[in-house]
């Protein structure tokens, strides 16, 4: 079955507080190599048959309405992955 | 959905308004989705204001007579996805945004839940994140009126102090610069934190209006706040009821 993945982020000029957790976590753990943490979310969108430029539209216009806030987060990526 | 029983003394104290309920007909629905925690306090609410309370089901495909609508607190659909994201999609809410917009002005309240659920349906700017602390924060806030011309808020004075319970995790008020300059402008801050900020919103921010100031929405919990005994230990206790004789001397003065 193929699957759409959409990615969705905060937007860059929003503080992320998970990110700020995260990244005051990893150093505790030996982790000091990253200066920033931003914590997305990533959807898989499951198609039975194949996926037309008519669904990945519909991927799309939902990844806009409904699985992402567009006052505080960006859709960053729609692809399509082959199972 | 049948209307739901209230417990012990509040049933009592509820049942002395009805001279009030008859004098004003006001009829005020309260939305219940699937995880709504204070429909039952905001039911009481109203009917401690003096209306009669509708229980509304956010599948219902009509919002029937009411005058007014409040979208309450609680965690619908678990904020699965975002705080209110899935709920702003529910049958009864394409009702609510087109009464709340059209020429009639239905005054909808939108508390916590109800607040993150009427910026998700674009009826207020802006949006939720999760408080700057990460914590969940419960703890009665002080709040100052910012704007006593809303549907809402009518009953109160422009710089009354109330004290109301606060209760969220998602609770930090973002908007970009220019639509909190176009709020600030407008007069459509309603509510600011007072002394503390408890989960880092901007220009401290409690709650907001639109444009005609029929939709409010606030993160603390005024419906919690309206018998004395069960409110605040600051001030009253009963500071919260305001916002429901506000709502109910604007529908009395519209049928007037």
């Amino acid at each position: 079955m193929p699957r759409i993945v959409v990615d969705v982020m905060p937007k860059p000029e929003i503080l992320d507080p998970q990110g700020k957790a995260i990244v005051g976590a990893l150093p505790r753990l030996g982790f000091t190599a990253f200066s920033s943490v931003r914590q997305g979310k990533r959807f898989e969108l499951t198609v039975d048959g194949e996926v037309t430029e008519e669904i990945l539209a519909q991927a799309r216009n939902a990844a806009e309405t409904l699985l992402s806030n567009p006052v505080i987060e960006d859709v960053v990526n729609v692809e399509v992955v082959e199972a | 959905m049948t209307e739901l029983p209230l417990i012990g003394e509040a049933v009592a104290v509820a049942d002395q308004a009805p001279d009030v309920r008859k004098l004003t007909g006001a009829r005020i629905g309260v939305v219940t989705f699937p995880g709504t925690l204070d429909d039952r306090d905001a039911v009481r609410a109203v009917r401690l204001a003096g209306a009669a309370a509708v229980p509304l089901w956010h599948a219902d495909t009509t919002l029937g007579d009411v005058d007014a609508v409040v979208i309450p607190g609680g965690f619908s659909y678990g904020d699965y996805l975002r705080a209110g994201a899935i709920s702003r999609f529910a049958p009864l809410m394409a009702r609510i945004i087109d009464a709340a917009n059209s020429d009639a002005r239905l005054p909808v309240l939108g508390i916590c839940n109800g607040f993150q659920i009427l910026t998700e349906s674009h009826l207020l700017p802006g949006s939720m994140i999760k408080n700057d602390g990460l914590l969940f924060m419960c703890r009665d806030q002080i709040l100052r009126v910012e704007n006593n011309t809303t549907d809402w808020t009518r009953d109160y004075a422009v710089g009354q102090e109330i004290t109301v319970p606060l209760k969220n995790q998602d609770g930090q008020y973002i908007a970009d610069e220019k639509t909190l300059d176009a709020l600030e402008a407008e007069g459509r801050v309603v509510f600011r934190y007072v002394g503390f900020n408890p989960n880092g919103s901007r220009r401290d921010i409690a709650g907001i209006s639109n444009a005609a100031g029929n939709v409010v929405g606030l993160m603390p919990h005024p419906e919690h706040a309206v018998e004395a005994g069960f409110g605040p230990e600051i001030g009253s206790g009963t500071e919260g009821l305001g916002f429901f004789t506000s709502v109910l001397n604007k529908i009395v003065g519209d049928n007037k």
